[in-house]
Order: structure tokens, then C-alpha cells, then sequence
């Protein structure tokens, strides 16, 4: 590092670029060079190259050629697969923001020090390795765990809780949670309550005031929240591994198991290309929609200055 | 805007559910870890301090320890030292759009699920036969907490006077005085929290680790796995209890330690 920095500025160089000029604030492309070089070979090197070799492999495992991808749109199985975590990822996401909105608009409606509070409640699992975390629920989901002993006071179950979907959800809901909170409340923080005053003294009930003006307001934070955990649980692998069951798989389980249980690089690696082309699509849509959006609010705005 | 003291108490109630499903549920493996029998069954019969002992005196456990804390450590290093470089050469580039992208494709692992570049890696190392080895697990480990890094360090150099840095060279300083006397000290705060960032995230990794490791290495995280799925031995309910300490004891220590920083 100090190498790097030092090489950049020989003694031949100029005393300092002349202040105040762009030049002189930004520096020169030598140096940007080198402060980026390192991380960047690293990147190349454990990031870009591996998913090369992989999507290589779906074309060239056992053989060269297109056949893993037919295999994969053959089979009923392999599109379940898909269709089931896409569904699991879904259920996840509106799950977690039915759970999450009320807790980050208490948040924003609270005083500074409740604030913090909720706030340190929600990065506490953030810091909890998701291993440990997972182990937990296996402890309270198994048959005889402590959440059948408490439903069986009621006279109900043991119900199945875990090896299948139900455990999976469960388990994806938690430790997604802080990732569709966090996002909300930073987008329900930026929205001016006074417009909800404003409505409510324009004769707006509260609830429509809520829904009309508030609801609109924080929805980017909706979107981003949404996205966030969507994409998160599409690739969820610990989870789903000791949660669920192998015979509702979802698609890391699937891409495991026949990466390392069948030695079938090729299959695995056709679904590790299908998930990862899913995801990439629904950054890309999500980005077109922001553009969109705020395309749409540059317009108003404009037309309101006319 | 005001709120009846019905719509605030639905609220509280509501939220204190959600606060009680984030942080309770773990909490079980506290008691756990005291059980005297060799199942998981909770609440546990009888008490006794016997997994901890396990834990102490099996030497896998306390070798996947060490490699974690040695891997960890290095990761926290390196992650920091490319990351923090990385977001001062993003901030002086004058040509903002190609810093823009290139800043998309150092963040880029935290989008791409692992398990699609755990068989890329895997593949990778197989090749390179780095599985089982700590250099392995550092440079796997290491991309992944890069864009914690970059992040929080970009995030403080936000509020970072360039002309303090101008002032310094003008002054006589070289670059890497100007940066190590003037600039690093000031963004101090963003480079301690990527370097805790970089090491929880090592400390925590399973799903590439599951991967790379080998019979002869593997880290804490991929021991608890290979005991969830196998057996059922309390002594992960050990290791895990002494696990959310540290990360606390860590967290807590850097979170005062910038907090003193801020004041002095």
C-alpha cells in the first residue's frame, strides 16, 4: 500500500497540482490507477473469472454443446424447482413487509430515544451469524421443540414446522427482516409529515390522508425493501438447507446437490446461470423503474414550476 | 401529523412482536449450551458447563476456531486495505461516469447469490487446488467483504474536505503523509467499521466455505453445519454462545471506540 501510494509521486513530479482546479481536486489517473488496481485484480480474479468458468461449464460439461440447457427446459422438475423458489421468495418478501411497515413507520413517529431503540432491535440479527440463527429455529421448529410444546397447550398439533416449506419461510422471513426495515424507514424518514397535517386540515381523514399522501410517498422505500429481500431469498441457500426438505427443493439446494452430490457441473452450472440471469433481470427492471419514476417526478416538478 | 393513543398502542403492540421474533428466537441457544444430556431438546432436564469442555478439548473444534479467527483476521486486512484504497481512487477520479461504473463492479458480490459463485470458486480452486487452504478462504472470503468496505468507507469520505488534502501538499507533505496524516484520520470511522464488517462477514461465511474447504481445513461456521446435518451435539449451542459474545464484545468495542474518537 505505501509502496503503491509512494510510486505514484516521484520526486520529479510538480510540488502539488494547483489547488482549486478539477485536475488538482480530483488527481491524476496514475494514481487512481493504482488505488483501484488491487481490489480490482481481486474482483477479476475471485469474482468475474469464477462465474466465467461457470457459465462456461453449462456449455461445456460433459461435452460442448446445448444439452444442459435442454435438459433443464425439459423437465417438469427443474421448472417446478424454479417456479417453487420464485414462489417461496415471494411469500418471503410480502410476509416481511406486511411485518416490516407498521414497525418502521412506529419508527419514524417515535421520539429519539424509542427510535434508537428499535433501531438497535432490528441490526442486533444483522450481527447474529445467520448459521447460529438457523440452528435456533431447527431447536424451536423441531417436533418436539418449544413452539409444538406451547401450540399443544392449546390442544393443537405437533404440527410439522420444519423439512418443509413452512420452516424454510420462517427462517427466510427472520433473517430477511432487517433488510426490508432498513430501507423503509430510510424512505418514511425522508417524507414530510406536515403534508399529512396539511391534508387532515383540508378535511382528509387521517386514514385517507395516510393512504393518499403518506402511502405514495414512502413507496421507493416499498420497492427497494422488496427487491432487497426478493433477490436475497431467490439465492437463499443455509435456510432452505436445514429448514427445508429435499423433496420441496428450491433452486441452491438443487444447484448443490448436483454440484457436489452428483458431480453433474453442467446441470448445476445451468442452474446457477438460470438464477443468476433471473436476479440480474430484476435488478435491471428495478433500476428502469427508478429511472422511470423519477423521470416522472422531474416532470411534475417542472410542470409545477411553469 | 398526531396519532390516537389507539393507533400508537397497535403500533407498539405490533412492533413489539416483531422485535420479539428478530432477537428472542436465537436467544435459545443460550440455555441450550447448559443442557446436561446429549440431545437438543429444549428446555433442557438437568444443567452442566459439559459442552463447553467438549468444546475445549476437541481438538476439530478449536482447530476450525483458530482457522476461523486466523482466516477472519487476514480477510479483515486485506478487504480493508484493497477497500479503503479502492474508495479514495473512486473519489479522485475525474471522470465520474467510469468511476460510477467501476464502483458498480466492486459491489457487484453482494448482489450475485453465493451459491452461484460458490461452484464458480469451487470450479476455480479445484483448478488452482486451493481448496483447503487458508490462502483459499482469504481471497474467497476477501471479495465478498469488499463492498462492505468500499461502502462505509466511501460513505465517510462523503464529508471529507478535499482541500485539506491540498493544504497539506501545499504545505511541503507528500501524497502518502497527506493521506496518512490528514486524510486516514479523518475517515477513520468508515475504515474500523469495513474492517469489522470485512471480519464478521468472514467469521460468518458458510455457503462458499462449504465449498472450499477440505477434510483437513475447515473454518467454525462449515464445523456447525457438518453438526446441524449430522448429529445432534450440544456443543454447537456452545460454540454458538461464546460466538454472539465475541461478535457483541467487538461490536461493542468499536462502536465505543469511534464514539470517543468523536468526542476527543
Amino acid at each position: 500500500m505505501t509502496a503503491l501510494l509512494e510510486s505514484s509521486v516521484g520526486p520529479a513530479a510538480p510540488a502539488g497540482p494547483t489547488p482549486g482546479t478539477a485536475a488538482g481536486r480530483r488527481g491524476r489517473g496514475w494514481t487512481v490507477f493504482l488505488l483501484l488496481l488491487p481490489a480490482a485484480l481481486l474482483v477479476v480474479a475471485m469474482f468475474s473469472y469464477p462465474l466465467l468458468v461457470a457459465a462456461w461449464r453449462s456449455f461445456a460439461y460433459p461435452e460442448l454443446g446445448t444439452q444442459n440447457y435442454a435438459w433443464f427446459f425439459d423437465g417438469a422438475t427443474n421448472i417446478g424447482v424454479l417456479l417453487r423458489t420464485v414462489w417461496v421468495a415471494f411469500l418471503t418478501t410480502v410476509i416481511c413487509l406486511a411485518f416490516a411497515y407498521p414497525y418502521a413507520y412506529l419508527m419514524v413517529i417515535s421520539g429519539r430515544r424509542l427510535k434508537t431503540l428499535l433501531l438497535v432491535l432490528v441490526m442486533v440479527p444483522f450481527w447474529t451469524s445467520l448459521m447460529i440463527r438457523t440452528f435456533a429455529w431447527i431447536i424451536l421448529l423441531q417436533d418436539n421443540g418449544l413452539v409444538n410444546e406451547g401450540l399443544g397447550l392449546f390442544g393443537i398439533g405437533p404440527l410439522p414446522l420444519m423439512r418443509n416449506t413452512t420452516g424454510v419461510l420462517i427462517g427466510m422471513v427472520q433473517v430477511l427482516l432487517p433488510f426490508m426495515v432498513l430501507p423503509l424507514y430510510n424512505a418514511m424518514a425522508g417524507v414530510d409529515m406536515r403534508l399529512m397535517q396539511a391534508a387532515t386540515s383540508l378535511g382528509a381523514r387521517p386514514s385517507t390522508a395516510f393512504l393518499k399522501v403518506f402511502v405514495p410517498l414512502a413507496m421507493p422505500g416499498v420497492l427497494s425493501g422488496s427487491l432487497l429481500v426478493f433477490i436475497q431469498a431467490l439465492g437463499f441457500y443455509i435456510t432452505p438447507a436445514l429448514l427445508g426438505s429435499p423433496t420441496e427443493m428450491l433452486v441452491s439446494q438443487y444447484i448443490y446437490a448436483q454440484v457436489n452430490g452428483q458431480l453433474q457441473w453442467g446441470r448445476g452450472s445451468v442452474l446457477g446461470v438460470v438464477l443468476l440471469v433471473t436476479v440480474l433481470v430484476l435488478l435491471a427492471a428495478a433500476a428502469a423503474l427508478g429511472r422511470a419514476g423519477r423521470r416522472r417526478q422531474g416532470a411534475t416538478a417542472k410542470r409545477e414550476a411553469a | 401529523m398526531k396519532h390516537t393513543m389507539v393507533t400508537r398502542s397497535l403500533l407498539w403492540a405490533f412492533a413489539a412482536v416483531v422485535a420479539a421474533l428478530l432477537v428472542l428466537p436465537t436467544a435459545v441457544v443460550i440455555p441450550l449450551s447448559f443442557t446436561d444430556k446429549a440431545s437438543l431438546a429444549f428446555p433442557p432436564a438437568g444443567w452442566s458447563t459439559r459442552w463447553y469442555e467438549n468444546f475445549f478439548t476437541d481438538p476439530t473444534w478449536m482447530r476450525a476456531l483458530g482457522n476461523s479467527l486466523t482466516v477472519g483476521l487476514l480477510v479483515a486486512v486485506v478487504a480493508t486495505v484493497f477497500g479503503t484504497a479502492a474508495a479514495v481512487g473512486l473519489r479522485r477520479w475525474a471522470n465520474r461516469r467510469a468511476a460510477g461504473v467501476t464502483q458498480a463492479v466492486l459491489l457487484a458480490p453482494i448482489v450475485v447469490p453465493a451459491i452461484v459463485l460458490a461452484i464458480g470458486v469451487y470450479a476455480t480452486f479445484l483448478q488452482l487446488q486451493l481448496l483447503g487452504t487458508v490462502p483459499g478462504f482469504v481471497l474467497a472470503h476477501s471479495v465478498l467483504a469488499l463492498p462492505f468496505v468500499v461502502i462505509s468507507v466511501s460513505a465517510t469520505l462523503v464529508g471529507y474536505d478535499d482541500r485539506l488534502t491540498l493544504a497539506a501538499l501545499s504545505l511541503g507533505a507528500s501524497r502518502w503523509a497527506a493521506f496518512r496524516q490528514v486524510q486516514l484520520p479523518l475517515i477513520m470511522p468508515g475504515v474500523v467499521s469495513g474492517a469489522l464488517f470485512a471480519f464478521v462477514t468472514s467469521f460468518d461465511e458458510v455457503v462458499l466455505s462449504i465449498f472450499i474447504k477440505s477434510p483437513y481445513l475447515e473454518t467454525l461456521p462449515v464445523k456447525m453445519y457438518a453438526s446441524v446435518t449430522r448429529d445432534t451435539d450440544p456443543t454447537i449451542a456452545a460454540a454458538a454462545t461464546m460466538i454472539m459474545l465475541l461478535t457483541t464484545a467487538i461490536i461493542t468495542i468499536g462502536l465505543l471506540s469511534l464514539r470517543r474518537r468523536k468526542r476527543a
